[in-house]
């Protein structure tokens, strides 16, 4: 857990992110600006990368 | 409250302006023109106003002045009956292409034939707000952009300000709906003809190339390859820009060069997701609403920048513009009467 909710970038858009005090590791949130799914990979310092997501193949 | 007059009413621009203004709450509408339909109720024209007005249609000829008037006349005729228009109000909104381009002799070569009235050209405002909001806001004169110029114009005006088309011209590719054609049936637009058919009816010199290089140019025209096809769909635009940027971008580069130009944009929206089935922008989402969606991709390695943006041709690309102009025209918040969100699923 974190003492203050944090701003940090959202990895994908560079978008502004908010991580709650109530946020833990490995929690998923989404991103305001993108709607990606990002993962928490740590709090301390905030770190997010986007959860990866099964692919989709629309070509045949 | 804003008097107006929707002049040549029984078209699907006209009819949008009507159902818009209709229930738009500083709007009272003085009259509605139609030569062909004159004596006739709105309703038989525009059957989704049946029981919302009583309005009939009249000749041009006896509307009376008003505050504003919307002029919604086939291409080539507004410049030509121009003095009839003048007396019927003070501020005049033009839907056609005649009052769009600044040049008389662009006018001329891609809408093949002179123009009756070179010297108002400089007097209109091109309607785009993102574009010309502070000249919208003290015009008299505003000409409607084309639907076709309207989506390429948003999805590609942040591009041009940030100066990533200075080196390459754009290439443009949009699919439109069938009610850009107008309601004029035609053998083009006959069922068996126009059904399933997916038609390039404009691969090269669509008449809304010279509006898209007028506006994405700073005084200059900006060179830009334009292609029209007709698809399957009633409404809708959606114009797919392949951009060669002039210098190197990142993905958030180019998060970053469109969520400034959008920032303060009520009908602008950014839509790039990774999931789910509308990822990017599309014109199926938009019917009935003045968005303009925009969605991007990047193709670092072949240096390519994909630009989707989608609007509702007969809205964000024709009469919703109209009212968004009146509005800021008239000092009200540019959004009111404006403010259908869409349907889903639909």
């Amino acid at each position: 857990m974190i003492a203050v909710p944090t701003l940090t970038a959202c990895p994908v858009c560079d978008g502004d992110v908010t991580i709650s005090e109530d946020t833990v590791a490995n929690e998923l949130l989404d991103c305001g600006e993108c709607a990606s799914e990002l993962e928490v990979l740590s709090l301390e310092p905030p770190k997010l990368a986007e959860a990866p997501e099964a692919a989709e193949d629309w070509g045949e | 409250m804003i008097r107006a007059n929707v002049v040549g009413g029984s078209g699907y621009t006209g009819g949008e302006l009507l159902r818009l203004l209709l229930s738009h709450p500083d709007v009272a509408i003085q009259g509605t023109s139609s030569e062909s339909l004159a004596g006739k109720p709105v309703g038989r024209a525009h059957p989704n106003l049946r029981g919302v007005t009583e309005l009939k249609f009249r000749p041009l000829a006896d509307l009376e002045p008003a505050d504003i008037a919307f002029v919604c006349l086939p291409h080539g005729t507004a410049s030509v009956r121009w003095d009839e228009l003048l007396g019927l109000a003070p501020q005049l909104i033009d839907l056609s292409a005649d009052f769009r381009l600044r040049d008389a002799a662009v006018y001329e070569k891609y809408y093949k034939r002179e123009h009756p009235r070179p010297p108002l050209l400089e007097q209109f405002v091109y309607g785009l707000a993102e574009l010309h909001r502070d000249s919208i806001r003290s015009a008299k004169w505003v000409a409607c952009g084309g639907c076709n110029a309207t989506a390429s114009i948003l999805g590609l005006y942040p591009l041009a300000r940030a100066g990533l088309m200075d080196t390459h011209a754009p290439i443009v590719e949009v699919k439109a709906g069938s009610s850009e054609a107008g309601r004029q049936a035609s053998v083009t637009s006959h069922h068996p003809e126009r059904s399933g058919s997916v038609r390039a009816f404009a691969p090269t010199g669509h008449r809304h190339t010279a509006e898209i290089a007028q506006a994405l140019g700073n005084g200059t025209p900006m060179p830009v390859h334009l292609s029209v096809t007709s698809v399957e769909m009633v409404r809708g635009a959606v114009a797919t820009s392949h951009v060669f940027p002039s210098r190197a971008v990142s993905e958030r580069d180019v998060w970053g060069i469109y969520r400034e130009a959008f920032r303060n944009e009520p009908f602008m929206r950014l839509v790039k997701e990774s999931r789910g089935a509308y990822r990017y922008p599309d014109p199926k989402l938009l019917a009935g609403t003045n968005f303009c969606d925009v969605g991007f991709d990047l193709d670092v390695d072949n240096g390519r920048l994909v630009v989707i943006s989608a609007i509702d041709n007969l809205m964000k690309g024709a009469a919703g513009q109209a009212v968004q102009c009146m509005n800021l025209m008239n000092g009200l918040d540019e959004t009111t009467g404006l403010s259908f969100p869409g349907l889903h699923p639909s």
